[in-house]
């Protein structure tokens, strides 16, 4: 550690710390993840360029205020499991928001550093401490079991917190999903490349060790309810955290044509059906030549990488405003780029059109331009007139976000919903109804990870209290 | 793991699951339908629930044999384990009106079926008229047959069975005799379509159950999307029931042709590994 005088004396001159990523044209042949993360070496020299502030920005930009000076002070004295042990007091998936958090927007945008573009890169060391420091942390203590018994529907990351918050308390916990496996959109949406899936199922064989049961294909609100699960099965809470839904659609001529594609399809047929490798697995999909992608999130780079990787000639990334207002992290884009997605900004579509087969060909669009700022301050993109023009595309991809998902209402009939279908629920997690706490996507609308995971810890201590009086 | 309890070959093409799935048992409605993936590679594929017993713990449906997954079913034995049943799923059918008929055409008659033995439990006058292209694609006659209808109608586009023509025969005639109230069809997209048109032309409300190709089964991926009266509906969630006057049948059609391609891809890459190592 570099000292003066017996004290710590950050390296101010070094740059960020960089890490090796695959190159981009071999990368964006398969799925493998494009970079390898920070070595033991590139941890401690990143960690000996944090100021430790006194005062420090990066914790109120976290959502869940990981104590981001202490667990990087750890890293610098080499005690790798001392430094999970602090992340864990506030953050239950570090390998997975140390991943995919927008920390540009929230740790690393409020690092002092930042202005000169040297913000520490506290995402990175997250990972690193996540992925390697397991084995040298303390277990957390595991109280033994209180009898009482918790329903947490879905499988996400607000359900996994929420499940494992309450089972290290003593609960008994069962987990609903609706699918066949577990981690929500951790699973069928981020795609390997990103996020490696043996990171998602080491959390959920660490929930299973823990004693929490999981019941697959259950999709409560059918198979189940809340009725149910409280007078005949003996459930004392239930947590409700079934994510977003039904897609959003652009609703033009033609979007119904065979190969237009909702991003949740295109994307839940590759990482969790395996299309990729069909006909071995029996989900096919389809490989365009000349794909193009509407939006501009992390969904709709995680689409048009997605394509690229399935042998596309050319990806168009089709955005209505421009790159600066693209809501996806900033290192998607960049490696959306690199690797040859082509961005097309503000266009929005007008039509799809078939061939003669009956399948989507090209899409016609008009040209957008940017007037004045809307409520969220963003500037509102309005069509140029007579810019209409046409690009050849066989498979369309739209990523233009969610609507509430429609199974509260079966689920609990008792949970008010606001007007636009999620739940309304406390800043604790608590619903209308004294026995449910709700929690991540289907509170907040489609949002992140990390208040996802946030939203389950809090109703875990809300439901504990509430059970405990 | 779902284990397959008994297996009932009605005919060359056509058989019955019963499974073992207790808690579905328990919620299982007529017109509603499970996800099955029938091993680790396998696809996610629907069939209607055509009979369950909460007693005894167990559900059943019925298929026929047309292209990949099926195939490989009709190979499954009892004591045979099926890797995933999500169930039941979609909205129970619901008809008003104490004459109904119920119209199946093709692999739809898997579908009829429970549909129609069901209106005959609820205490329902059920006429049913069943439709295919020639004899031999008729499926579950003698258990329509068994059923307490007031009329059975059997039409082949062949007339090597029934009545030489297709199902709005006799669907045009119960109109005209004012013989019911409300109508329920499923089967190919023509056979639904004009069943429609017929109905819709005598003021006969029918309800059409659709079959688009679907992935979750759940209201998330948007795959099985469907055009009804100008809005977007998912058949997963907000059906698979719908007013069939109101269906954009083209839109469902093409759609459910997306991978023709594919399905034939699958089915000869099976054929071959088949042969080859597993028989
Ligand atoms: C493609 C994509 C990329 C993204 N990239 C990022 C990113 O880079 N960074 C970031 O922070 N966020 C990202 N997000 C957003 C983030 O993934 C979500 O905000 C987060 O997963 C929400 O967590 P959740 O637990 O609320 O719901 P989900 O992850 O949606 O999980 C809900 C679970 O509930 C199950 N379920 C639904 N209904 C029922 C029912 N009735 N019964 C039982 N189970 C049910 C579902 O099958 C699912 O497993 C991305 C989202 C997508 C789709
Ligand atoms: C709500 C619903 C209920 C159904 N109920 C029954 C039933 O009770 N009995 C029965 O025999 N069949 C039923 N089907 C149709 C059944 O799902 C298909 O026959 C089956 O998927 C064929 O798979 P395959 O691999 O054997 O054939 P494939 O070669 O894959 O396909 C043949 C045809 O099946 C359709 N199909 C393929 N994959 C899917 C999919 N994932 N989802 C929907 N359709 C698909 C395609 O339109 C295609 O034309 C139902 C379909 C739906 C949507
Ligand atoms: S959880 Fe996310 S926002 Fe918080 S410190 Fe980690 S990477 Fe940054
Ligand atoms: S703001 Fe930046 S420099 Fe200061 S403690 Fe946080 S990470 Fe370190
Ligand atoms: S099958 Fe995915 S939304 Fe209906």
């Amino acid at each position: 550690m570099p000292q003066v005088n017996g004290k710590y004396k950050p390296n101010m001159k070094a740059p960020r710390t960089p890490y090796v990523e695959e190159l981009p044209e071999e990368r964006a042949q398969d799925f493998r993840p494009v970079d390898r993360g920070y070595s033991m070496a590139d941890a401690v020299a990143e960690a000996n360029r944090c100021l430790d502030c006194k005062n420090p920005k990066c914790v109120q930009g976290c959502p869940v205020n990981i104590n981001i000076p202490g667990f990087i002070e750890k890293i610098r004295e080499g005690n790798f499991g001392g430094g999970l042990d602090i992340i864990r007091e506030a953050s239950l998936l570090p390998s997975v928001c140390g991943r995919v958090c927008p920390q540009e927007n929230q740790c690393e945008g409020n690092c002092v550093l930042n202005n000169k573009d040297r913000a520490i890169a506290i995402g990175q060391l997250e990972r690193f401490l996540g992925d390697n420091a397991t084995e040298l942390a303390h277990d957390p203590e595991i109280k033994p079991s209180n009898g009482k018994k918790v329903a947490v529907v879905g499988s996400g990351p607000s359900g996994i917190a929420c499940a494992g918050e309450l089972a290290r308390n003593g609960y008994e916990v069962t987990v609903f999903e609706a699918f066949f496996t577990g981690g929500g959109v951790l699973t069928y949406g981020i795609p390997e490349f990103r996020l490696p899936k043996k990171i998602v199922k080491r959390e959920i064989d660490g929930l299973e060790k823990l004693g929490v049961k999981f019941e697959y294909n259950s999709v409560v609100g059918r198979i189940t309810d809340a009725k149910e699960l409280f007078e005949e099965q003996g459930f004392d809470a239930m947590y409700l955290a079934v994510g977003a839904g039904l897609p959003k659609f652009l609703n033009v001529p033609g979007e119904n044509l065979p190969g237009v594609f909702c991003a949740n399809e295109y994307l839940t047929r590759v990482n969790l059906m395996k299309a990729e490798k069909f006909p071995e697995f029996d989900t096919p999909t389809k490989h365009g030549k000349n794909v193009v992608v509407f939006g501009g999130g992390n969904v709709a780079m995680d689409a048009a990488r997605t394509a690229l990787r399935l042998g596309a000639d050319t990806v168009t990334l089709a955005y209505r405003r421009t790159e600066e207002e693209m809501p996806a992290r900033k290192a998607e884009l960049h490696h959306a780029k690199q690797e040859g997605v082509q961005i097309l900004p503000l266009v929005s579509p007008l039509e799809f059109e078939a061939d003669e087969n009956g399948f989507v060909s090209k899409v016609k669009l008009e040209r957008m331009e940017l007037g004045e700022p809307d409520e969220s301050g963003r500037r509102r993109p309005h069509p140029v007139e007579g810019s209409e023009f046409e690009i050849p595309c066989d498979v369309a991809v739209t990523a233009i976000g969610t609507n509430a998902n429609p199974f509260p209402k079966l689920a609990a009939e008792d949970v008010a919903l606001n007007k636009w279908g999620y739940i309304e629920a406390d800043e604790n997690g608590r619903t209308s109804d004294p026995r449910i706490w709700a929690g991540g996507d289907i509170v907040t609308g489609a949002a992140t990870v990390i208040l996802a995971m946030g939203a389950g810890k809090k109703a875990a201590h809300s439901m504990m209290e509430a059970l405990e009086a | 793991m779902y284990k397959i309890l008994k297996k009932t070959q009605f005919s060359e093409k056509v058989f019955e699951f019963r499974v073992e799935a207790p808690q579905m048992a328990k919620k299982a409605h007529a017109g509603q339908f499970l996800m099955v993936r029938a091993n680790e590679q396998g696809e996610r594929v629907p069939f209607t629930l055509a009979g369950w017993n909460a007693e005894e713990g167990w559900i059943e449906f019925i298929f026929m044999v047309i292209g990949k997954t099926t195939e490989m079913l009709s190979t499954y034995n009892e004591g045979d384990e099926l890797q995933d049943v999500t169930g039941p799923l979609g909205n129970p059918t619901e008809l008003e009106g104490d004459r109904v008929v119920v119209l199946g055409g093709g692999v739809g008659l898997a579908i009829a079926y429970p549909v129609a033995r069901t209106f005959c439990e609820q205490g329902k006058k059920v006429s049913v008229i069943m439709g295919a292209r020639t004899k031999d694609l008729l499926i579950l006659t003698d258990q329509f047959k068994a059923l307490p209808l007031e009329g059975l109608y059997i039409t082949t586009d062949d007339g090597s069975e029934g009545e030489k023509g297709v199902v709005t025969a006799p669907l045009e005639r119960l109109c005209q005799e004012k013989a019911v109230d409300a109508a329920f069809c499923v089967g190919p997209v023509p056979m639904m379509k004009f069943s429609a048109l017929t109905a819709e032309k005598y003021g006969l409300p029918i309800v059409a159950s659709l079959n688009p190709i679907m992935v979750d089964g759940t209201g998330m991926c948007g795959c099985c999307r469907v055009e009804v009266g100008g809005k977007t509906k998912f058949a997963c969630v907000d059906g698979p029931d719908f007013d069939a006057t109101q269906v954009d049948w083209n839109d469902l059609r093409a759609r459910q042709g997306s991978y023709r391609t594919e399905e034939g891809q699958a089915m000869e890459a099976y054929k071959e590994e088949s042969c080859a190592c597993h028989r």
